[in-house]
């Protein structure tokens, strides 16, 4: 799926609105073009009601456009049914949130596999051995066993970022993951998207409100009442 | 379909640890479906303990099901066409007959393999004489080794031996207490026909049905053909079946085979069967509103459940879940509690049926079949999953986007 060219994710004239033909319709986004390519490492900033969360959910396949085009891996998603949605979703991208969003009834390893097992079953020996590597990376392999509530927020957001991964996607979401984070782990996680950017090639899209963080990040994307008003390289690398 | 297979795994492996985390929930609906099931398990194995007991009492001192001689009716021209016959008549007398070629008859009975024994029986009215007192009594001609596979008259002898050989009879307790009567002693018998006969009391039996034990007089085959004037003659062909409930199937194939009239114990006790279906009527009512206020149990439990794990429904759709394993995993929930729970609910019925047996009132024994518990099993869980429809669905159709954001 990886090997089609250089585009990951390409928008045409996405928009999005809500309760449609009544009378509090809204259109949040007002029809959107953008291109991320396969080793982007980008920042979507804007103030808050731009429609950042609406855009991400949409790039994840979570929430359908109301009018326009995603395509993923150049594959049309509009036309989609749930389980291909579903399918591509599990292939092709990675998602962390700003709360961790672990599972609770299952322990760190586990929910490290959970993509893999929803999608394949029982995790054989390479599943298990890539999810130890994808642990040992995020700094956590002495804690496969414990459960969520028994790890520091920090650590729980590391997790999430393992699950993220462990499919090998091609693009990675994260919604303000730093968002509930002191600024010493904050750094921290961001470190862990840097590398997996650089070390597994995947793109990585990453909301934002921290100008530092954006900043950081090799472009950045400024969503403004539901228009791109810049997409601009950060030429200067810290 | 492996894929599927495979990935049934993780369903069920996230159904599972659902319901562990959920303890205090998962207890409590399993005791609730362990109480209904008990119930319906205890119920059902009680009733069929009582008919069964039922049945075998009334079928303990009768044929399965009895062939009789066809009524003589009144022989008439045929009307000629276009026309209407009035025709007033008085019905025939039904005198003693024999069965036609019972010889035969007999023989062909032998060869079906519904039938597990065959006995030709010749019986009429007769008065048995003891000194001054005079009693009506049923004499019962019988073939002692055939008729023994109908009813084991062994069984209900109170003393003497079994015999009814040259001479010899086989009288009830009540006739024998109300003509004086023991073992060795002698009594006459009128039949109104010819010759009255003078028998020896070989033994006293107790059927524990009061007419038959007032009025039976079991002799010879030949004795009885020659005090009723029936020669060589049999009034009655005994039959038993193998399963007793398609008595009155046979009963009807045999009829139309023979000619004869045939009786199945079905339609001779037809207050009897009233009352069992009857019976088995409340039970299944009983079964059904028990079974689905369990089903209304799951159902509720795993509607809350569906509310309290909106957001890990959410997480499970971001992370590469379909509608359809999120239906799933709800389904097996349902599944579970229907099956766990009626395990348990059948572990206690077999206690309380183990207490009826041994230290109840001892009216009867209940056994406990393995159908009955399979098909409670299965049920349990059948309705588990239906239960579990509703809620599955709605969790299979929550919005992931809004269900993540859920707290």
């Amino acid at each position: 799926m990886s090997e089609l060219g250089h585009e990951v994710l390409r928008l045409a004239g996405l928009r999005k609105s809500y309760n449609i033909g009544r009378p509090n319709a809204a259109e949040i986004l007002h029809g959107l073009n953008l291109d991320i390519g396969r080793h982007d490492f980008a920042a979507l900033i804007g103030p808050s009601g731009s429609g950042k969360s609406t855009l991400l959910n949409i790039l994840g396949l979570l929430d359908k456009p109301s009018a326009g085009e995603l395509y993923l891996l150049g594959q049309a998603t509009s036309t989609m049914d749930d389980a291909s949605r579903t399918a591509l979703r599990g292939a092709a991208i990675g998602f962390v949130f700003q709360f961790h969003h672990l599972i609770q009834a299952f322990n760190t390893l586990e929910n490290v596999l959970m993509p893999l097992m929803l999608a394949q079953g029982k995790p054989d020996a390479a599943m298990l051995e890539r999810a130890r590597a994808l642990l040992a990376a995020v700094g956590l392999e002495k804690y496969e066993q414990a459960k969520p509530n028994q790890l520091s927020g920090g650590q729980q957001q590391r997790v999430a970022i393992a699950r993220a991964l462990i499919t090998q996607p091609a693009l990675l979401l994260a919604d303000e993951p730093t968002g509930n984070l002191d600024t010493h782990t904050a750094a921290e996680v961001f470190e862990l998207f840097r590398r997996f950017n650089r070390e597994y090639g995947c793109a990585v899209l990453l909301v934002t409100h921290d100008p530092r963080l954006s900043v950081a990040c090799d472009r950045t994307i400024n969503l403004v009442d539901g228009l791109i008003v810049s997409d601009t390289p950060n030429s200067a690398q810290q | 379909m492996s894929k599927q297979l495979r990935r049934l795994w993780t369903e069920w492996t996230i159904a599972l640890k659902f319901l562990r985390e959920g303890r205090a929930q998962t207890v409590m609906i399993l005791i609730g479906v362990a109480v209904g099931v008990a119930v319906i398990v205890f119920v059902t194995a009680l009733i069929q303990g009582l008919q069964s007991n039922l049945i075998e009492r009334t079928l303990g001192t009768q044929a399965h099901i009895r062939l009789l001689p066809p009524d003589e009716v009144n022989l008439r021209l045929p009307a000629a066409q276009g026309t209407v016959q009035l025709v007033q008549e008085d019905k025939r007398v039904q005198r003693l007959r024999s069965i036609n070629n019972w010889q035969q008859v007999a023989a062909t009975l032998d060869q079906l393999p519904a039938l597990t024994a065959v006995s030709p029986v010749v019986s009429g009215p007769a008065f048995a004489r003891r000194g001054a007192a005079l009693e009506s009594v049923a004499l019962v001609g019988v073939d002692l080794e055939r008729y023994q596979q109908i009813i084991p008259l062994s069984t209900y002898l109170l003393e003497g031996q079994l015999r009814v050989g040259a001479g010899d009879a086989m009288i009830g307790k009540l006739l024998a207490e109300n003509l004086g009567l023991r073992v060795g002693d002698k009594l006459r018998l009128e039949t109104g026909q010819q010759s009255a006969a003078i028998v020896n009391i070989a033994a006293v039996f107790e059927l524990g049905v009061r007419e038959l034990d007032a009025r039976y007089v079991y002799l010879d085959l030949k004795q009885a053909q020659s005090l009723l004037n029936l020669p060589g003659g049999i009034t009655v062909l005994d039959l038993t079946v193998e399963e007793i409930f398609t008595a009155q199937a046979i009963a009807a194939r045999i009829a139309r085979l023979t000619g004869l009239k045939a009786e199945s114990w079905m339609e001779t006790n037809a207050q009897l069967m009233n009352g069992l279906t009857a019976q088995s009527m409340s039970t299944n009512i009983i079964v059904v509103f028990v079974a689905l206020s369990v089903a209304f149990g799951i159902a509720s439990v795993l509607s809350v459940s569906v509310v309290q794990r909106t957001r890990e429904i959410g997480i499970l759709r971001a992370t590469g879940a379909t509608r359809q394993q999120i239906l799933r995993i709800f389904l097996l929930q349902g599944a579970v509690f229907g099956l766990l729970g009626s395990g348990i609910g059948i572990a206690a019925s077999y206690a309380l049926v183990w207490m009826f047996n041994n230290a109840g009132p001892g009216l009867f024994y209940i056994p406990i079949s393995s159908t009955l518990i399979l098909s409670s099993l299965l049920l349990a869980t059948v309705t588990g999953v239906i239960a579990a429809a509703v809620p599955s669905r709605r969790a299979a159709s929550l919005d992931p986007v809004e269900a993540i954001r859920y707290v």
